[in-house]
């Protein structure tokens, strides 16, 4: 008979050994799928792994997209350690997009790098902060459902996104030409005003990348070192529990949705200052990729741990290079959405080998199961 | 009077409302069961391509072929939601993430567009499609007629669910062991009640359920298969919010479907159609901002009252723990 329960003690190497194990696992259920839809998973993978990860073009790329995911994914982590599931990680980054960009255009080229990018930066993080802060007061305040609110927010802000630059004389839309007022695009940054970057060894590493293992280590202090770290763990373990000990619940899941929405904003700053340039409102722009919610499969993959987020971020969007750069017969499209899922659903299962046991046997001894209740 | 807007948005309301009620129906029995599955818009848009792919590929007359597509397109939405209730029943897994996991999995950059584009559905006309029925000869009857007496057979069968799933949770025994387990699966157990196998089967039949909303976009709304999210475009989230502020009452679900249903389809096209000129991404955001706004009022309230949620819902149930 298969007995499962709970462990007592939960021994450190498992929360590193069953998600590394988990993600072997999940490639295995990916082979067998794609051989049954009739390709080649080695194939595949080599493929993959090339793309991916091999050579100084390749890890261009995948730094490339590995930074907004570093961002949306930090973001979810944030709010998803207090049980806060703000999934509206997309919309954020895209309002992160629009005010960050904002403050560029209207600043003009004739300013100091340096107050372009911080003035980007706070105005990106702040825009997406309100904006994850309509959610949260609604949550805080009315006890609103917030993973619905915060979801549905993310179509508004594409169609907002959409609108300013399809369809309204918005002051990011460039109406200079008479090209750009027939087919609608988005003013466009200064050279003067681009987001710098660092090249070791020939592979560019923009300043976003690094801003998000900055903001990855003040984030790891922040649940490490700090009373609000400690607060939002009980908050999250049981909010009464916190309610009752005179944390103040309302408060802190304001400012928990107000840091998570503003992480989102800088990563939507980064694509505008590190990469695009413009506010690409096009379907091949901030909304094709889906960052917001493959930021939410970066967190859970990380466990919500800040560090280890980084890397399965850098990990994923090696996958999304991948995924963008060989469409077609070994790579087909809409795989990169199955593997996602499917190693996700590997790790929750996973997580059952971490809080639990499996033992194999007639019957536990009645001495270990009796604690158990305390547990619970 | 037939072609008045107010006719012609309540009768588009019915039709767009059709797929919302039936995935909030299937999520409203999820739910009442204890499981939240958030991968009902996955489902939905697994349940479309299947849907579709069922009916150009099954043979006969074009009747039976849309029950054999709407029944692939339920046995899709099955066979993802057998996916979730393993991973949150028996495996213990969080819900929410392993509803979100499916969505990510099954949805527009997932299964749902690796299925379309591996089966070459990207394009292609359709054979057949639900085309509406005017029932008992009344369509042209003022103002009912087009409203109530000539939509698609999947209209009819949705109203036939509503008063399934109501009948079936308030007057049956089983229904009854269904809210048993969602409101204290310790107790449920303890009268014999197998709370595993109850939450497994509606948990699929809520996929199920979800997997013919999804059909009614790419077999009778807009007919077709495309690529990415468009397709459903967030009704399958809106069908959770349904079943929210719907207080987990399927008669209740019906009014809501319509009320998101004249929203997100009927208002928009019948405006246009009137030659009112409002912009599209205002129109388009409505139904979203509604659904906040309805969200809001429904949660003050039942904050005040709690009625409705079951309360073991998002709760695993670990027969050792209880």
């Amino acid at each position: 008979m298969i007995k499962v329960e709970r462990r007592l003690v939960q021994p450190r190497w498992l929360s590193v050994g069953v998600p590394v194990g988990s993600v072997a696992v999940s490639f295995v259920v990916i082979a067998v799928v794609l051989l049954i839809t009739g390709h080649d998973p080695l194939h595949t993978y080599r493929r993959l792994f090339i793309a991916a990860f091999d050579g100084k073009a390749a890890w261009n790329d995948t730094i490339t997209l590995a930074t907004p995911l570093l961002f949306t994914g930090l973001a979810a982590a944030v709010a998803f350690r207090m049980n806060l599931f703000n999934i509206g990680g997309e919309g954020q980054l895209y309002i992160g997009a629009i005010t960050g960009s904002g403050v560029a255009f209207w600043l003009g080229p004739h300013h100091a790098k340096t107050l372009t990018i911080v003035l980007m930066c706070v105005c990106g993080a702040a825009g997406a902060a309100i904006w994850a802060l309509i959610p949260g007061v609604l949550k805080a305040f009315g006890r609103t459902n917030e993973i619905i609110t915060s979801l549905m927010l993310n179509y508004v802000a594409g169609l907002l996104l959409t609108y300013m630059i399809f369809d309204s004389a918005s002051p990011w839309r460039d109406v200079s030409t008479v090209q750009t007022r027939s087919f609608p695009q988005s003013v466009a940054l200064q050279p003067s005003q681009f987001w710098p970057a660092v090249h070791p060894g020939g592979v560019v590493i923009p300043f976003g990348f690094l801003l998000a293992f900055g903001v990855a280590a003040a984030l790891w202090v922040l649940f490490r070192l700090t009373r609000f770290g400690y607060e939002m763990n009980v908050i999250g373990d049981s909010q009464r529990a916190a309610r009752y000990s005179g944390m103040r619940t309302r408060r802190k899941i304001l400012a928990v949705m107000a840091i998570s929405g503003a992480v989102a904003g800088l990563g939507g700053a980064s694509q505008v200052g590190d990469f695009s340039h413009v506010l690409d409102a096009s379907a091949q722009g901030l909304q094709a990729a889906n960052y917001g919610y493959t930021g939410i499969v970066v967190a859970a993959l990380g466990r919500y741990n800040p560090i280890a987020v980084c890397l399965v971020g850098v990990l994923l969007g090696g996958l999304q290079n991948a995924g963008l750069f060989l469409q077609g017969a070994d790579f087909p499209s809409g795989l990169v959405g199955v593997m996602q899922g499917i190693i996700l659903f590997c790790t929750l299962g996973g997580e059952l080998l971490i809080r639990y046991r499996v033992r194999l046997g007639r019957r536990a001894r009645a001495a270990e199961t009796a604690p158990a209740a305390e547990v619970a | 009077m037939n072609d008045s807007l107010v006719v012609q948005v309540l009768a588009q309301a019915v039709l767009y409302g059709t797929p919302i009620l039936f995935a909030a129906l299937g999520e409203l029995l999820a739910e009442r069961s204890g499981v939240l599955n958030l991968g009902v818009e996955g489902m939905m848009l697994v349940g479309a391509t299947m849907g579709f792919w069922g009916m150009q590929r099954a043979p006969g007359p074009t009747s039976l072929v849309l029950l054999l597509a709407i029944l692939t397109a339920a046995f899709a939405g099955l066979v993802l939601a057998a996916i979730h209730a393993y991973l949150v029943v028996t495996l213990r897994a969080s819900q929410i993430v392993s509803g979100l996991a499916l969505t990510i999995f099954a949805g527009g950059l997932g299964l749902s567009s690796y299925l379309g584009n591996d089966l070459g559905l990207a394009d292609v006309p359709p054979k057949h499609q639900f085309s509406d029925i005017d029932v008992f000869g009344l369509k042209d009857v003022s103002v009912v007629g087009p409203i109530l007496f000539h939509q698609s057979a999947l209209v009819y069968a949705s109203w036939a669910f509503v008063v399934i799933v109501a009948v079936y949770l308030a007057r049956t025994r089983l229904g009854l062991n269904v809210r048993a387990v969602g409101e204290s699966p310790g107790a449920a157990d303890a009268m014999g009640i197998n709370v595993v196998r109850y939450r497994y089967a509606h948990v699929l039949a809520g996929g199920a359920l979800a997997g013919v909303g999804g059909a009614c976009y790419s077999l009778a709304i807009t007919p077709g298969w495309t690529d990415g999210d468009s397709l459903v475009g967030g009704a399958g989230w809106i069908a959770i919010a349904l079943v929210i502020f719907s207080f987990w009452r399927a008669e209740l679900c019906l009014v809501g479907a319509y009320l998101f249903g004249g929203l997100s389809g009927g208002l928009p096209s019948a405006l246009q159609a009137h030659g009112y000129k409002i912009k599209p991404e205002f129109l388009n955001a409505l139904p979203y901002l509604m659904t906040i706004v309805v969200l809001v009022l429904v949660s003050t309230s039942l904050a005040r009252r709690r009625i409705g949620a079951p309360a073991a819902l998002g709760i695993a149930y670990v027969r050792e723990e209880r």
